[in-house]
């Protein structure tokens, strides 16, 4: 076989270029083996790990938050099942078309809306945000059924707070709300958690002080994720801790009983063991109902709240501050007696008192006649304390008031508490740059001027009256997931004997003796009597003209202008246990208003907690009349 | 008319065709394809459907037509090259008339009972027919000036087509097909110099005429990080799957990225990174080197053909399949730009595994009458 002359330099060109492009080939093969090389071998690890983090995706979970219980373990605040609606943006085309579909199930206003859309900016696009919450079955089951024409929405049962008893433990319990961006600023490193769809935080009370407590240990799922963030299946899971059981010490029983005798007024009651300091009862009213705040406020019943007169949102018996009035009486008398005043010691009473030209009236028009102390504590005279007052001093008066717990805070575990004010020379001067007259001190011998006092320093001052002057301080938790609150043994104040006796004695005049000012609301029951103390609280100053004329009966007076009624007490008198205060505000007379409403909610707590009789221990030893 | 019998001493009969036949060549194409149609199996999560059994059945369909075409005398092929071609033009051109009045991009002609994508036959034809034109020029001819208007007007009229569609990177493919056919055809160096410097002197001119999409694929190509969950979300999440594939690659079906679709394309374009990545270093290795047999065998059947038409054939063939493995793979490597080239043999995809078949067939046919010698002469067959 041959070729003619003519093709063969055709053939040998076609040759030579035929190996170059062989050799091209070679070369490029070559070339891919390197990358190859490069990408699998080489940077396998890098490549490795950026897959991982391609496949795997850590998820929160939300651990379930704590109950609250009461002191005998029922139950005030727990979860309950929520229907909810959530929206993953990337799986709808349109997200405001989604939601105008479902609209037409459930109601979203502009307000949620605005959220939704907050919501959904700040969270990655395959992330569910909830848009809404709280859905009826019939509501759910539309969802359910829609979720065709609905795109990007997930129905989903989730956990929420629930708050079996609302507005009786609102400002005890507090409540949790939708994270807001300052919570978020604020958590730093708990972020992640935060953003969780619908997680909620505590915003008041206990559920703001034991946040961290209740919200338990999030638990994390790894799961394998696909490109577009949906969940293949899961790797690995890690279930969290669900958050501690706080015991309170309130007992649900009494709290329900002081919340149904003080609805409809503006008031507040605390009740308070006196060894202990546990709070077995602490009452606000009005109230709100903490489980609007969970789904979001309504934005006219919020404003209605912010706006009312009767102050819901305020929990009074922290955070309300009133002139003690007669109910610091005692506090006067133990500062007489530690002075040196004997007990026996009498002032006539002719229904008023004058220091220089300016002339103190007794609230009794035709005044007491001469009263020793006991009889001044009994019939609440206002003259035996004006001069007591004066012959005193206002600083031994004000050493008395903060031994027996006013005028300070007591890290309470609910926020918001107030210091009141204990009023003294040196105060003055430096608040309000003015020198003190002793006028004021004969008007705080009656405790009305500066003297401001909260219900809950009111209990306390009492609880210390009723334990024989031991610094007993109030709290409100017994146990935090199942490890009891040491309790600290309360110290004495450092006051005589005497002199709590003449306070406790003056008390059980004021409920247990004929004419005493509460006699009416004494308790009867053998075994559970009460000694308390009256005050009438002062709001609007009587002028001279209007009491010639004769002063206007609190009933004709408008609401705002009615003096507050405020009682103290401490039970049973034989063997104290409980303090109690209870302010109602510009209800009246202590004795007319306040009076019968503690001793209601007195015999309440010892009917359900009854004390074992014992004998009488006025120097108040305080373990010799604990019960059982 | 001549007798061929002259040069071959008789005409084969179709039996001595049949085993003229490489056989071990078209196993070597079905282990190949069998590559294909197990990572088909393993993107549908290991199911037959929807890709895996329907690329084995187009691979059988692929098979007749390779055999069929392999019976057929070259010579036919020869003079079947300009109408082939013609009809191949004429498709282009009805799919841009059609295109225009759709309103789109158009790149497939329904002819009702089967879709074809006109620029892969052109591919094929652009070959028969450049090859039937060197063959009848000396190799002083092909540098004589006037000698390459007609071999450029074959090239240009269909990239011109194509870039309409538009399609860059079918484009490139056949300026490059063009490119090997007048380099083997013995085109002195010069012209390739002339070309190349006319090239880079066009490249801001053809920069500025580029489709969005096309600069961007060049730009992400520079920069993949540029933009990773846009355009260059493609080169990354390849590197990714390729890179974490290891040596020995995460095992069969248990690829990640790819079988939870962080990897796009992946049953077509991108079928190599998914091999990689569950195969590793070694399955990758191993299919490139199938790859570069079945280059070096056609090269082969080139060099020892004994007619010009035949060895620009094969040359031609073996080139271009060359350039849709390398484009392929070094894309998806992030070595080249993203452009839509499939993994021949293996990508699913119906038009370029038949288009392919019948190169292949070509291929079979020069190789079964690489002994016969045919005249330079307009008429020296028939």
């Amino acid at each position: 076989m041959q070729i003619s002359g003519r093709d063969s330099n055709r053939y040998q060109t076609f040759t030579r270029r035929a190996a170059l492009l062989a050799g091209v080939q070679g070369v490029a093969f070559i070339a891919l083996a390197g990358r190859m090389y490069y990408l699998q071998v080489l940077k396998t690890d890098q490549y490795r790990m950026l897959a991982e983090e391609n496949r795997v995706s850590m998820r929160l979970l939300a651990p379930l938050r704590g109950d609250v219980v009461d002191r005998f373990g029922r139950v005030l605040a727990s979860n309950r099942q929520n229907y909810r609606a959530m929206l993953i943006s990337e799986q709808t085309p349109d997200v405001e078309e989604t939601l105008e579909r479902l609209s037409r199930i459930v109601e979203i206003d502009d307000f949620t809306r605005k959220r939704i859309m907050r919501d959904i900016g700040r969270s990655p696009r395959f992330m569910p945000v909830t848009v809404a919450e709280d859905l009826s079955w019939d509501q759910f089951a539309q969802v359910n059924i829609n979720e065709p024409d609905l795109a990007g929405i997930l129905p989903d049962v989730g956990e929420t707070r629930d708050y079996p008893y609302a507005e009786e433990f609102a400002h005890v319990l507090g409540y949790v709300a939708a994270v807001s961006e300052k919570d978020l600023e604020e958590a730093r490193e708990e972020q992640p958690l935060l953003k969780l769809p619908g997680f909620r935080i505590g915003k008041e009370g206990i559920e703001k002080t034991y946040d961290r407590e209740l919200r338990g240990v999030p638990g994390s799922s790894h799961v394998e994720v696909n490109a577009y963030g949906r969940v293949i299946r899961e790797l690995a899971k890690d279930p969290g801790k669900p958050g501690a059981e706080v015991v309170l010490t309130l007992d649900l029983d009494v709290q329900r009983f002081a919340w149904e005798r003080l609805k409809g007024e503006s008031a507040s009651a605390v009740v308070m063991d006196i060894h202990s300091g546990d709070i077995v009862s602490l009452v606000s009213a009005p109230a709100y109902d903490p489980n609007q705040f969970n789904m979001g406020y309504g934005t006219a019943a919020y404003k209605e709240l912010l706006e009312s007169p009767y102050l819901p949102l305020m929990n009074k018996s922290l955070a309300g501050m009133y002139p003690p009035g007669s109910t610091f009486k005692m506090v006067v008398a133990m500062a007489a007696v530690e002075a040196g005043i004997e007990p026996s010691h009498r002032v006539v009473c002719p229904g008023h008192y004058s220091l220089g030209n300016h002339v103190f009236h007794c609230w009794k028009k035709g005044g007491h006649g001469a009263v020793n102390m006991h009889d001044a504590i009994k019939h609440s005279c206002d003259v035996f304390f004006y001069d007591t007052a004066k012959r005193i001093g206002i600083d031994a008066i004000a050493e008395m008031a903060e031994k027996f717990g006013l005028g300070q805070t007591y890290d309470f575990e609910v926020p918001g508490e107030k210091a009141g004010l204990v009023p003294t020379p040196e105060w003055k001067r430096g608040a309000k740059g003015e020198v003190w007259h002793q006028g004021e001190t004969v008007i705080a011998g009656i405790g009305q001027g500066y003297l401001l006092a909260t219900p809950l320093q009111l209990a306390v001052m009492t609880a210390r009256i009723a334990n024989g002057g031991l610094d007993v301080k109030p709290r409100l938790t017994r146990a935090i997931g199942g490890e009891l609150l040491p309790v600290q043994p309360p110290k004495p104040v450092g006051i005589s004997d005497e002199a709590i006796a003449v306070a406790q004695g003056g008390m059980n005049g004021v409920s247990n003796e004929p004419g005493g000012t509460a006699y009416r609301s004494r308790i009867p029951e053998p075994g559970m009597e009460l000694a308390g103390k009256t005050g009438t609280a002062q709001v609007r100053r009587i002028s001279r003209a209007e009491r010639l004329s004769g002063v206007l009966k609190n009933e004709d007076l408008e609401w705002r202008q009615r003096d507050h009624a405020l009682f103290v007490c401490f039970a049973p008198y034989d063997a104290p246990r409980y303090a109690l205060s209870v302010v109602i505000e510009h209800g009246g007379s202590g004795s007319g208003a306040a009076a019968p409403v503690a001793r209601d909610i007195m015999r309440e707590v010892l009917t359900r907690n009854p004390v074992r009789p014992q004998a009488k221990t006025p120097s108040g030893n305080p373990n010799s009349s604990r019960a059982g | 008319m001549l007798d061929l019998r002259r040069f071959t001493g008789h005409e084969m009969r179709l039996t001595e065709k049949l085993v003229e036949f490489n056989w071990a060549f078209l196993l070597l194409l079905a282990l190949i394809a069998s590559i294909g149609f197990a990572m088909l199996y393993s993107v549908a999560e290991g199911s037959f459907t929807p890709w895996a059994f329907r690329q084995a059945a187009r691979f059988g369909v692929g098979v007749c037509i390779m055999i069929s075409v392999a019976m057929v005398d070259l010579r036919l092929w020869m003079r079947l090259a300009y109408p082939l071609y013609g009809v191949a033009l004429a498709m282009l051109v009805a799919v841009e008339v059609i295109g225009f009045v759709g309103m789109g991009a158009q790149r497939w002609l329904d002819l009702g009972f089967i879709s074809i994508q006109p620029s892969e036959v052109m591919k094929v034809t652009l070959i028969l027919a450049l090859a039937r034109y060197f063959h009848g020029l000396t190799l002083e001819e092909v540098s004589r000036l006037r000698n390459l208007l007609v071999p450029l007007a074959l090239v240009g009229t269909p990239v011109g087509l194509v870039v309409l569609q538009p399609d860059l990177g079918t484009a490139i493919l056949l300026i490059a097909t063009g490119g090997v056919l007048f380099f083997s055809a013995g085109l002195r160096w010069r012209y390739f110099i002339f070309a190349g410097a006319a090239v880079l002197a066009a490249i801001p001119v053809i920069w500025s005429r580029l489709h969005d999409y096309q600069r961007n694929r060049v730009f992400t190509f520079l920069d993949p990080e540029r933009d990773p969950l846009g355009t260059g979300y493609h080169i990354l999440q390849s590197k990714i799957a390729l890179g974490s594939g290891g040596i020995f690659g995460k095992g069969f079906m248990e690829g990640t990225q790819s079988q939870l679709n962080f990897l796009p394309e992946k049953h077509t374009d991108f079928i190599f990174t998914m091999l990689g990545e569950e195969l590793g270093l070694v399955g990758g290795i191993v299919l490139l080197t199938l790859y570069f047999i079945v280059l070096m065998f056609s090269l082969n059947v080139a060099l020892q053909c004994r007619n010009q038409f035949g060895r620009l054939v094969a040359i031609g063939v073996s080139m271009t399949f060359f350039f849709y493995v390398f484009i392929n793979t070094a894309m998806v490597m992030g070595l080249l730009p993203v452009v839509g080239v499939p993994l021949p043999l293996v990508s699913y995809g119906g038009t370029a595994m038949l288009s392919l078949m019948f190169a292949f067939g070509l291929l079979m046919s020069v190789y079964i009458h690489r002994n016969l010698e045919i005249s330079r002469g307009p008429s020296a067959f028939w």
